[in-house]
């Protein structure tokens, strides 16, 4: 009974640790945009605070109207937007199509190529290929090319995408499929009908995935797109950050909500739809 | 109903038949299948594998930013891997990195990822969805974000963290940069290894954990000899794709600039502030090879390990 | 409707391994067949080339008289009942058992038309809306079924229809899957691993091997006279008694007690060959008291079959079993004496039915 009540204790004081920990951060993040002359300092906003009594500040929406008053700001977003859709659409094309190829049809070698590309991507994504990067990104007169950005952000994420959706797709039994083309459905038919209605959570876990990974990619962008207007939020950011040797605190702090509220609703409407698993992807 | 043809012979068109009738499950066939995998390897190829090997070729020769090499760029073979060995700057860096991987990776996001699936193994309910929420948003905010974030809560004046510790103006970021940046990345990566190990317990048999307890294990019994057996290959592919992440993760540089003097300057830090900063893409290239290579090594450790172990 | 026929049907698996080596096959229009054998025998295999799921190595599959070896498998005309029903889960049950109709382009309204008449055929009005994963296992059974239904093939193909029922559901769906196919008059083949289902459903059935037919014959045929001592110890729910016997005369030495030869092997045996005399426990007649031409020994083991008894006899060191109707069986360690039947004993010369 006493080792229960311990346990139950401990659990508790382990939760509480583990929640604050992963807190702490966060608030700054909620509590600066809506204080007026935001400081370092988590201080709640509230109607009339900030007269000396400490821990609270005057509530205001004034930041987001500088936001929205900044050039460059909501277009950035804009951006980030056509970076991310266009990347995780051309993503899931791709990656749905090769691994479904892969899963189901025996190719020589098909296991130590996935193997090869996967430990590729989660190498060369990385600062690692910044100069070849760049390099081809000249040759091949793709630099301030949104779709040039799109393509090697595709390039880089495929891999991985690929390796994840066909264990998804090995997962899935093939009785399905045998089963209409009994019935006589052709290989398309077959893909349409029953393939992509059966993996559509895995299909939406990689595009989730993928919008998370280029929403939040700075450096490939930081590299390729030097016409501010093309830039997206992580690039804005930084520049927000860093522009006039002083940071901008209630800029930064406002922008950067609203940089994240569109993860986390993503995030929110996947994991009520689907539930936020994971689907094989690295189990061996 | 269908005609009678001519009755079947017995040897000969039976190798030509086996090719043109496909037996994967849809009928798809070999030429679909090429069909359906070329335009994915075809943007791999050209913006993943063509650049991995550019960088190889670079590594080699004297390539800057600017001034004559960036023209006319001299080929000095192993010259910059000789003086990357000998560079006392690219050893410390290489320690800082191990210490990064080993502090964040191994220990952090996997101790504590773990920690919390088996926390929450047997919960449902608003808890286990609060703590599993928070640690996702860590992982999944905009990493140009989280990490100002934590520039504001290790502030040294007005932070979160040393009001809270009533010790304000102690500079955490200069004081203990590498700390910082693996307590940083340790709450930014949780997420994946939580979710990971929350699936692969989900995998164990109840009745095997019964049975345990029936034996009279206890709790860290029943994690030895039962639970830790059934998720070893997932322990294993999971320190391998967090190994490899944040040995090449560049979020650190958001935070400190790799500094103060370089005492958190992690490889890929490193090599940004050598190729980008400096110019030096050659020399870069180079340290860009050995870290392929590094990687290369602990990818082929894991997958052995995995190997063995299955 | 049409008849089914394998001509020397071979095939190959690339690593070699050889599922089906030269089979012969003919299952008549209209005909309930079921191929039974122990795993890994080669019957899915089977199955599954009839379907045109795996491309035969040799040989041919005609179906109705024409010859579709080379041909995909939608254009076969038979449809299949996989072992997992393969009901698709994000279609509803009236959109399952039509999609064989989508295939074909049929309209929408005629093709939900059809579905509801087969579905209500097969019991299933109440749930054509409904998912297949809020189904019962018997639901979903026959919501397979229907879709094979709807197809009007010439040929039906089940892969173990019954596998995934629970024991009691798998009675009832078996009196029901044979009564339907018997007013559906289908040509219908279904594999099954469990002799007693192919038993008590099929018209005729084909005992499998490592890849060969052993038998093929009516139930009765392959229960009384097994052709050979494997059919003939796969067969039948308490395993045929199969002895080492000698032939002494017009008798057999048989673990030293002294039976006549079987009828079916009169005058086909030579004196002191070494044969298997092989007898079913239920074609056994027990008696306590001492009987003629009787397998004599101690009663080892009683087990409760129901309304009757299996009982083990040590007879020298083999051990011989016999079924004892209710109300007779026999104290364990008593004398026991066990009398095969002479037109339901067999013997098998190297393994092959004499």
């Amino acid at each position: 009974m006493i080792r229960f009540v311990l346990g139950r204790i401990g659990f508790y004081a382990l939760v509480a640790v583990v929640l604050a920990f992963f807190t702490l951060p966060l608030l700054w993040l909620v509590t600066a945009p809506f204080t007026a002359d935001p400081t370092y300092e988590v201080r709640v906003p509230l109607p009339g605070g900030g007269r000396g009594d400490g821990g609270t500040a005057a509530f205001t929406w004034d930041n987001f109207r500088a936001v929205l008053e900044h050039p460059y700001a909501l277009p950035s977003l804009y951006n980030s937007v056509l970076l991310s859709a266009g990347t995780a659409a051309l993503v899931v094309l791709l990656a749905a199509l090769a691994a479904y190829a892969l899963s189901r049809v025996r190719l020589p070698g098909r296991d130590a190529l996935l193997y090869v590309l996967l430990l590729l991507s989660s190498i060369i994504t990385g600062t690692a290929a910044i100069v070849p990067l760049f390099q081809l990104a000249v040759e091949l007169d793709l630099i301030d090319s949104r779709l040039g950005l799109v393509l090697i952000l595709t390039g880089g994420l495929l891999p991985a995408a690929i390796f994840m959706l066909k264990d998804f797709m090995d997962s899935t039994p093939k009785s399905y499929e045998e089963s209409a083309r009994v019935f006589g459905a052709s290989p398309l038919q077959i893909v349409r009908h029953v393939v992509v209605p059966l993996v559509r959570p895995g299909l939406a876990t990689i595009a989730v995935w993928a919008v998370a990974n280029v929403w939040g990619n700075f450096l490939m962008p930081y590299l390729l797109l030097s016409d501010v207007e093309k830039q997206p939020a992580a690039v804005i950011t930084y520049t927000l950050y860093t522009e006039g040797g002083q940071a901008n605190l209630r800029l930064l702090s406002t922008f950067g909500l609203l940089y994240s509220v569109p993860v986390v609703l993503m995030y929110l409407f996947v994991s009520k739809k689907y539930g936020f698993r994971f689907h094989g992807g690295i189990k061996r | 109903m269908a005609q009678a043809t001519s009755p079947p012979d017995a040897a000969p068109g039976e190798d030509a038949r086996a090719r043109r009738h496909s037996t994967d499950a849809a009928g798809l066939g070999r030429v679909r299948a090429a069909l359906f995998t070329a335009p994915a390897l075809a943007l791999i190829a050209v913006f993943l594998v063509f650049p991995a090997l550019w960088v190889l070729y670079l590594g080699l020769t004297t390539y800057r930013l600017t001034g004559a090499d960036a023209a006319e760029p001299q080929f000095v073979g192993l010259d910059n891997f000789v003086e990357a060995l000998w560079d006392p700057a690219f050893w410390d860096s290489t320690w800082l990195t191990v210490e990064f991987v080993l502090g964040s990776a191994v220990v952090g996001q996997v101790g504590l990822g773990f920690t919390i699936a088996w926390l929450l193994r047997d919960r449902r309910g608003p808890l286990k969805r609060l703590v599993e929420g928070l640690v996702i948003l860590a992982w999944i905010l905009p990493s140009a974000v989280v990490s100002f974030l934590w520039v504001a809560l290790l502030d040294r004046d007005s932070g979160t963290l040393n009001a809270l510790l009533g010790i304000p103006g102690f500079p955490w970021l200069l004081d203990h940069p590498m700390l910082s940046i693996v307590v940083f990345n340790t709450w930014r990566g949780t997420a994946f290894s939580m979710m990971l190990y929350g699936a692969a317990l989900g995998n164990v048999p109840p009745s095997h954990l019964e049975s345990a307890r029936l034996a009279g294990a206890t709790g860290w019994q029943q994690l030895r000899d039962v639970v830790f057996p059934h998720i070893k290959g997932h322990v294993l592919t999971n320190l391998l794709l967090i190994s490899l992440w944040t040995f090449n993760d560049f979020t650190p540089f958001m935070l400190t600039a790799g500094g103060p003097d370089g005492r958190s300057e992690v490889l890929a830090v490193h090599v940004y502030k050598v190729a980008v900063q400096s110019g030096e893409l050659g020399y870069g290239a180079a340290l860009s090879t050995i870290i392929l290579l590094i990687n290369l090594v602990v990818a082929v450790f894991y997958l052995r390990l995995l190997r063995s172990k299955r | 409707m049409a008849a089914i026929e394998l001509r020397g049907l071979t095939k190959v698996y690339p690593g070699g391994v050889t599922a089906l080596d030269a089979l012969d096959l003919v299952v008549p229009d209209g005909e309930f067949f079921a191929l039974l054998g122990p795993s890994g025998c080669g019957k899915t295999t089977l199955l599954r080339t009839i379907a045109g799921l795996e491309a035969a190595t040799g040989g041919a599959v005609v179906i109705g008289g024409r010859d579709v070896t080379g041909v995909q498998p939608g254009e076969r005309d038979v449809a299949m009942v996989f072992q997992d029903y393969a009901l698709f889960p994000h279609m509803d049950v009236a959109d399952n058992i039509a999609y064989p109709l989508r295939i074909k382009k049929v309209p929408k309204g005629a093709r939900r038309g059809k579905a509801a008449e087969v579905g209500a055929r097969l019991g299933l009005d109440g749930l054509m809306d409904r998912r297949p994963g809020q189904l019962s296992g018997g639901q979903q059974q026959r919501v397979a079924l229907a879709r094979v239904m709807a197809t009007q093939a010439q040929a039906f193909l089940f892969d173990e229809p019954l596998s995934n029922l629970d024991a009691r559901l798998r009675l009832e769906a078996r009196t029901f899957l044979k009564k339907l196919q018997r007013e559906l008059g289908v040509t219908t083949v279904f594999v099954t691993h469990d002799q007693a289902e192919a038993l008590a459903m099929a018209d005729r059935m084909a005992v499998m091997e490592a890849g060969h037919i052993r038998q093929i014959g009516t139930p009765a045929e392959v229960f009384q006279r097994p052709a050979n001592t494997f059919v003939a110890a796969f067969i039948g729910s308490t395993p045929m008694n199969l002895l080492d016997a000698t032939v002494r005369g017009d008798t057999l030495e048989v673990a030293g007690c002294k039976v006549p030869v079987p009828a079916s092997a009169e005058g086909r045996l030579q004196d002191g060959e070494r044969l298997v005399y092989g007898v079913r426990p239920e074609y056994m007649a027990y008696s306590d008291g001492p009987a003629d031409a009787a397998l004599a020994g101690k009663v080892a083991i009683v087990e409760n079959l129901g309304a009757s008894y299996l009982v083990t006899l040590d007879v020298g060191d083999v051990a011989v079993q016999a079924v004892v109707p209710e109300g007779r069986e026999p104290a364990v360690g008593s004398d026991g004496h066990a009398v095969p039947r002479r037109d339901r004993a067999l013997v098998y010369r190297d393994g092959e039915l004499v």
